[in-house]
């Protein structure tokens, strides 16, 4: 028990994906314009790694060492299409903002990276506890980073206006405020991990 | 001039990692030393012109069987052939070269800027400037170019870097941030290109 | 269980179970949600169209696609049998995110006659105020506002061109726009040569 608490808790704070182990950068910054847009994104990408991570721990023993990462890919990316047809029908307008960063998370290196890392060793239950913890982790940053910049670059935090109607700086919802943006909260980060 | 035009366009007004966001891995993790990035940026420059190619006839035959779900599967899997083929086709007929890039190949499998191009090409939803039509030439074109665009963000982020490398940085900055910071740099110093096409 | 031997047997028989599984799971997730899918996108242009029409069944939605600040910009306008416009929607625009957002909501602001589009007779040609038209543009947006005031403009055009066309094709039944939700030949798309560059 204590173990799957520390797995689960692992992806969230010390391991966290975005900030610990730096992977996925593309989603995170592409898709954060809003905390509304980063938290969907994480949220995809949560379920595409729970689901992946169950099932490659269950393959584990049958798919021979040589061919485990197409394997992998195929797993993956059944999940990925499922999750793309699933939001183009229930949550159209999402999918339309997300656009191509939903297939893309075949290539998020974070869910290879654990499959790889972590499904591929561990049992059934760890391995889906480490996806939720991962992929909650992922999502806690993309969303974190998504208000700061809806925040600094529209006024608003989840669509909800806190400043004048004419305020923005609209540097932060353009390329180069997600790159300076991701820069600071991961030097804060850094800052606050060294103590 | 409207080919032309499609390279300005991939190159400077949309560059593919300063302002759409993709191939952020390699751009950030191989862009420490000038040589390695040029290693990488030839080996991207081929792989995702090609790969572009055959995914966009191989969509056709998606199309045309109805199957268009099976995309993302498909091309994922045909990107990891490609260049798990070119790897071993360059160890036999050119070993020098195989040297230089080798080491970059398997790293380009999880390259976003591959899948995501190849997407937007077959789809087409690529950005392509005066309306042009979308055919397998303009998208053959647009993936070079926008290969070209890659290269030459990842070239001038190495030169950056490279430079950076001897300046005294606060720690908490150290290693990603100011990398990113930089990059936020670069990424606004582009945007003034936005508009010309 | 022990591990599986990587011969060539196992790999190849491993790998054709999993990619058999997963299209075999693909395709019925498709099956499930195809026909969801497809109500959401007619569902989407019909809203659509009623929501540029605001209530005229007279009126007429073209569908228009120009060349933006960033990219394409498709534009629906609903224009009244007089050429008066009546509502209009961005469906698609690959403007800076939260400047291309505003062209949304800025152009119908029923309080502010400045920028207010809605109810203006589209004969005369839409130009920001900075050129010398009547239109406040989008602050800090000229450009993509000339863009989305082109697209209406351009709107106009085809509304003029399919009405001639509707008239000299049908005349007996005394020039009437056919509009229905859902009939597609209503919509024309048409594709901007110029960029916005050049102007």
């Amino acid at each position: 028990m204590n173990n799957g608490l520390k797995t689960f808790t692992n992806g969230i704070l010390k391991e966290n994906p975005t900030f610990g182990l730096v992977l996925g950068m593309c989603p995170t910054l592409a898709t954060t314009t809003s905390a509304v847009n980063g938290m969907s994104m994480g949220l995809a990408t949560c379920f595409v790694l729970i689901c992946s991570n169950v099932v490659i721990s269950m393959l584990k023993n049958v798919i021979p060492d040589k061919v485990r990462i197409p394997a992998f890919i195929v797993v993956i990316a059944t999940f990925v299409t499922m999750v793309q047809l699933v939001m183009q029908a229930y949550v159209p307008t999402v999918y339309a903002t997300l656009g191509l960063f939903i297939p893309l998370i075949v290539v998020n290196c974070i869910v290879l990276g654990r499959a790889e890392a972590f499904a591929a060793k561990n049992s059934v239950g760890l391995s889906a506890l480490d996806g939720l913890g991962m992929g909650l982790g992922f999502t806690l940053s993309l969303t974190v980073i998504g208000a700061i910049r809806e925040l600094l670059g529209t006024g608003n935090i989840f669509g909800f206006n806190l400043y004048a109607d004419n305020y923005g700086m609209l540097i932060f919802v353009l390329a180069p405020g997600a790159f300076i943006c991701l820069a600071y909260v991961m030097a804060l980060v850094q800052k606050l991990m060294k103590k | 001039m409207a080919f032309f035009l499609i390279f300005i366009s991939a190159i400077f007004v949309n560059n593919i990692v300063l302002s759409q966001f993709l191939g952020i891995c390699p751009f950030l993790g191989v862009s420490k030393k000038i040589d390695t990035a040029l290693g990488m940026s030839a080996a991207v420059t081929f792989v995702l012109t090609l790969a572009t190619v055959v995914t966009y006839l191989l969509n056709l035959l998606l199309v045309k069987w109805q199957v268009e779900f099976l995309q993302t599967i498909l091309f994922i899997l045909v990107i990891a052939a490609l260049v798990q083929m070119i790897e071993i086709i360059l160890k036999k007929i050119s070993p020098s070269l195989y040297q230089a890039l080798g080491v970059f190949l398997p790293l380009i499998t999880t390259n976003c800027c591959l899948l995501g191009v190849a997407i937007l090409v077959a789809n087409g939803t690529n950005k392509l400037p005066m309306a042009l039509d979308h055919n397998l030439l303009t998208g053959t074109l647009f993936a070079f170019a926008t290969a070209l665009g890659f290269s030459l963000a990842l070239i001038l982020f190495a030169g950056i870097r490279e430079q950076l490398a001897m300046n005294k940085i606060p720690k908490a900055m150290q290693g990603t941030p100011i990398a990113l910071l930089t990059a936020g740099l670069l990424a606004m110093a582009f945007m003034g290109f936005s508009g010309v096409v | 269980m022990a591990k599986m031997e990587s011969s060539l047997k196992n790999m190849l028989l491993s790998l054709t179970c999993i990619t058999l599984v997963a299209a075999a799971a693909l395709a019925g997730i498709y099956m499930l949600t195809f026909e969801t899918i497809e109500q959401q996108k007619a569902e989407a242009e019909t809203q659509a169209k009623l929501s540029v029409l605001a209530g005229d069944e007279n009126g007429t939605p073209i569908l228009v696609e120009t060349d933006g600040f960033g990219g394409k910009m498709k534009v629906m306008v609903g224009f009244a049998e007089d050429g008066t416009i009546l509502g209009y929607k961005i469906l698609e625009h690959s403007e800076t995110p939260g400047l291309g957002d505003k062209a949304g909501a800025w152009f119908q602001n029923a309080d502010k006659p400045g920028q207010n589009i809605i109810g203006r007779n589209a004969s005369k040609e839409l130009v920001v105020s900075k050129d010398g038209g009547d239109v406040d543009a989008i602050t800090a947006a000229t450009i993509s506002s000339r863009a989305f005031l082109k697209a209406i403009n351009m709107a106009y055009e085809e509304f003029c061109a399919s009405k001639n066309t509707v008239d000299s094709i049908d005349a007996d039944s005394a020039a009437t726009v056919m509009i229905a939700e859902g009939a597609e030949e209503d919509i024309i798309v048409e594709q901007a040569e110029e960029t916005e560059a050049q102007k």
